[in-house]
């Protein structure tokens, strides 16, 4: 704690527009040097927007930045790694086919005589700087052959090399394992100690506390709170990170019935490539009509190759799907939709929606075969406005008409478009990813009012989500995916973030699965 | 809300249209710069516009560019680049000849029937292509340029070797044997404008319906769009592929029918040249739209008959062509600037429009 005069970081009043939403709004970030200062904060609480202002990638709307005391404004990151920020990101941009001294010294070469690269004083420093982070590994070997933890510190290096102070990393330890997680804050802690300043996005709590000096809290764009470990509580740093009026989504008044309507048994998925270990491994679950069955995990745990599975958009190794009591693990995915199952995707963007069409063409989608759309091999344009008309309407999508582009909607409206299609259907089962990812205050309630409404009717739902007070909210039971394979199933109501949070991390496992 | 769809359709037409300009504006520059008087090039090149044989002649050289343009854009509705029109062109152009040549039909019949196989014959060149690209996810704009080799020197081997007829009379030019009489395709003005000139506009009849009408344009367009939106709501990719491979080569094996069954009435080298290439940049200036195909065949049909007028008045020919070239520059990068203004425009408009009740909203 040097200087304890001056701060290395000053974000103040920092408010920063996208066409239609405001990403973050009168942000103060106050961050001393010679610490690990945590920003946590919801998916879409504005944290990356945050960063990637102070990294220069784009400049805020108002509000100002201060480094080390001096007043800057960041052009681009060139800017920002000049005056001593660096940033590690969460998807690393390592060349696989280059070694690790390579990768580090990429674009910023030393040139020695004749325009030579000067490689053995590259490796001189960087011998010193990995000493320091004590680390050791050959920087001739390939970055292709490194695991994650490792290639995480080869892009630590790399920032290091190119002189920065002040290390902003972007959920760092989304990708890592528990241990991996342990030996990275060991070297971020050899990186304080020498004076360096950490600056670590996360939504994980318990990482936050056992390891930050300060934590700021944001919230919908805006930062509410800074505190540190020894002030505050897992409990309470989640209510300050969700609000405290979250909507209590428990009390429900209609039974849940007895028809299975999803069901699928010994599911497996290959992995990525070739060799790799399954991406799903034996899943066995069944969702019951008017049931809501929550899947809770760290994302990339095998949750989206469950809806795919599902959806029959990827090969199975083995196992069976059901809906509504047929056996449909041979037939084609439109025939699945048919048959009663809808998917509120993980990415609007991604999977979700057509940005350049119209919204009536975008609640089509997917539903063109529907007797009230279309007439024989046509579209049957007037419906499909008026059925368009009818979703924006029920779901509050806020647009001035049906004929504007979706990418001229707000993201919560888009979300809620997206809702309303899925819903429109009357499925049986519904499959919903992060359905309030990224979305309002207003418009979460309503999309939470209309998953409850629909299941008070018989809709089963297979709710995934990272927001563990929607799950634990919303769901009548909650089964926790982590590597691949269901390894615990909980009650709700005796659920806590907490407890959730040790399962995800697959610290305990109920159910291990034979190996 | 009808008000929106015309508007976007006019900032389209109005950012071809100041395209078209902006070519003229910097062909007249290189007009100068050469010595030549561009006010009285263009006075001649557009005085011709008056002339009924012009425009005549205009018709009949859009003609293959609005049929190849077609087929290029329903590749691109479905972000698939078919690069090889001319190869899929130009296997069916032989094929056509030789099978057409082969076969005695009744007059409208045969010409239906070599329709019919130029098709088939064009769907399944370019299916190769789409063959390979859903097999093997062999991209298609290699695989098309690769199978337009491919389809250059087999072509000319088969008709060397196989196919070609010495003439009595014109031994210097080598054809196939001549189609029946039965197998020609009449012309509308004698020797000026041949009857595929209808065909051509039916085709872009019938790509406009499909692709903008059907519920399977509709899947098209939104593979095009968004294939991971499309696939998770249950159209297969794959198939998708397939079929608009299929459609765009079925298409390209109609472009040279009016050289083969309107003009020479057998196969020789060089027929139909370029024409399949062409069809890439007026699908390009006509923004992939069957009305924007539409006049942007005609417009440079036009260039290419007018330019002969130019040769009268001492101007070198080849302005044409470099005006069509600065065209098809011009239209890209005017295009993606009025594209990105457009869409910001809609995106302020939108938001404007909903002022009434301002609310923040949080963007990951």
């Amino acid at each position: 704690m040097s200087e304890a005069g001056t701060l290395a970081v000053e974000l103040s009043g920092i408010t920063k527009r996208f066409p239609g939403v405001v990403a973050n709004y009168n942000v103060s970030l106050r961050v001393r040097p010679g610490t690990i200062h945590a920003v946590v904060g919801e998916n879409g609480a504005g944290k990356s927007t945050l960063m990637k202002t102070l990294y220069g990638m784009h400049q805020p709307d108002e509000g100002s930045i201060a480094v080390g005391g001096r007043t800057v404004a960041f052009k681009s990151p060139t800017d920002a790694i000049a005056a001593g920020i660096g940033m590690v990101h969460q998807h690393f941009k390592l060349a696989d086919n280059l070694s690790i001294l390579e990768n580090i010294i990429l674009g910023n070469e030393p040139v020695g005589r004749r325009g030579r690269i000067d490689a053995s004083s590259a490796k001189a420093r960087l011998a010193e700087l990995a000493a320091s982070l004590g680390v050791s590994f050959d920087v001739d070997d390939l970055v292709g052959t490194l695991g994650v933890g490792e290639r995480q510190r080869v892009e630590i290096l790399k920032v290091l090399y190119r002189g920065a102070q002040i290390l902003i990393l972007d959920e760092p330890t989304a990708v890592l394992v528990p241990q991996e997680v342990e030996e990275l804050f060991a070297t971020l802690k050899r990186l304080v100690a020498e004076g360096r300043t950490v600056i670590f996005i996360s939504h994980k709590l318990d990482e936050v506390l056992r390891y930050c000096d300060e934590i700021t809290v944001m919230r919908q764009g805006t930062t509410v709170a800074t505190t540190t470990p020894s002030r505050v509580d897992r409990r309470g740093l989640a209510e300050l990170m969700v609000g405290s009026d979250l909507p209590d989504p428990s009390g429900r008044e209609t039974p849940i019935g007895s028809d299975v309507v999803l069901s699928v048994h010994d599911l497996s998925v290959a992995g990525a490539s070739a060799g790799a270990k399954l991406a799903l491994e034996e899943i066995s679950l069944s969702v019951h009509s008017g049931e809501v069955v929550g899947v809770a995990g760290v994302e990339g745990n095998g949750q989206f190759e469950l809806c795919e599975a599902i959806l029959g958009l990827m090969p199975l190794v083995s196992g069976r799907v059901e809906i509504a009591g047929h056996d449909l693990t041979d037939v084609e995915t439109r025939e699945r939709i048919t048959s009663g199952l809808s998917y509120i995707p993980f990415d609007r963007h991604r999977e979700g929606l057509l940005l350049d069409a119209p919204l009536w063409e975008n609640t089509m989608l997917g539903r063109e075969d529907e007797p009230g759309l279309t007439s024989g091999p046509f579209i049957g344009r007037r419906k499909a406005e008026a059925d368009a008309r009818e979703i924006i309407r029920r779901f509050g999508v806020r647009t001035p008409s049906e004929q504007v582009p979706a990418f001229a909607l707000s993201g919560g409206n888009q979300q809620k478009l997206v809702v309303g299609r899925e819903m429109a259907t009357n499925p049986k089962i519904l499959l919903a990813a992060h359905p309030t990812r990224g979305v309002d205050v207003g418009a979460q309630a309503a999309i939470w009012e209309e998953l409850r409404h629909a299941r008070d009717k018989g809709l089963g739902v297979l709710l995934i989500s990272a927001d563990l007070e929607e799950l634990i909210g919303l769901s009548d039971r909650i089964v926790v995916m982590f590597d691949g394979r269901i390894t615990a199933e909980l009650d709700p109501r005796r659920a806590t973030p907490e407890l959730l949070g040790t399962y995800m991390t697959g610290e305990i496992q109920d159910r291990e699965a034979a190996r | 809300m009808k008000n929106q769809r015309l508007q976007r359709a006019m900032v389209t037409a109005a950012s071809s249209v100041l395209a078209v300009i902006v070519a003229l504006a910097i062909s007249a520059i290189i007009l100068l710069i050469t010595g030549k008087d561009p006010v009285k090039a263009y006075s001649t090149l557009f005085g011709a516009a008056g002339e009924s044989r012009v425009l005549q002649g205009m018709a009949n050289r859009a003609t293959p560019l609005m049929i190849s343009a077609a087929a290029v854009a329903i590749g691109f509705k479905m972000n698939l680049f078919n690069i090889g029109v001319e190869g899929q062109m130009r296997v069916a152009l032989l094929t056509t000849a030789v099978v057409g040549a082969a076969v005695d039909l009744p007059p409208v019949l045969h010409v239906l029937f070599c329709l019919v196989v130029a098709m088939t014959a064009g769907a399944l060149w370019a299916g190769i292509a789409g063959w390979l690209k859903v097999k093997r996810n062999v991209n298609e704009v290699i695989s098309t340029i690769m199978l337009n080799f491919i389809a250059l020197s087999l072509v000319a081997w088969a008709f060397d070797d196989f196919f070609r007829v010495e003439s009595a009379t014109e031994s210097l030019l080598v054809k196939t044997k001549e189609l029946p009489k039965s197998a020609w395709f009449p012309d509308l003005v004698d020797r000026r404008l041949n009857g595929m000139f209808i065909i051509a506009i039916l085709v872009l009849v019938l790509f406009w319906v499909v692709v903008w009408k059907t519920k399977f344009g509709f899947r098209l367009r939104a593979s095009g769009g968004n294939s991971g939106a499309a696939r998770a709501t249950g159209v297969n990719p794959k198939k998708m592929i397939l079929i608009s491979m299929l459609l765009s080569g079925a298409i390209a094996g109609l472009v040279g029918m009016r050289a083969l069954l309107g003009d020479v009435h057998a196969y020789q080298n060089n027929l139909a040249e370029q024409q399949g290439f062409n069809g890439i940049a007026v699908a390009l200036l006509g923004r992939n739209h069957p009305l924007g195909i539409f006049f942007s065949a005609l417009l440079f049909g036009f260039l290419g008959e007018a330019s002969g007028k130019l040769q009268l008045e001492d101007i070198p020919k080849e302005i044409t062509t470099i005006m069509s070239g600065i065209i098809v520059l011009a239209v890209v990068i005017i295009n993606e600037a009025v594209k990105r203004w457009d869409d910001r425009r809609i995106q302020r408009k939108a938001a404007a429009e909903l002022e009434s009740e301002p609310k923040s909203e949080v963007e990951s």
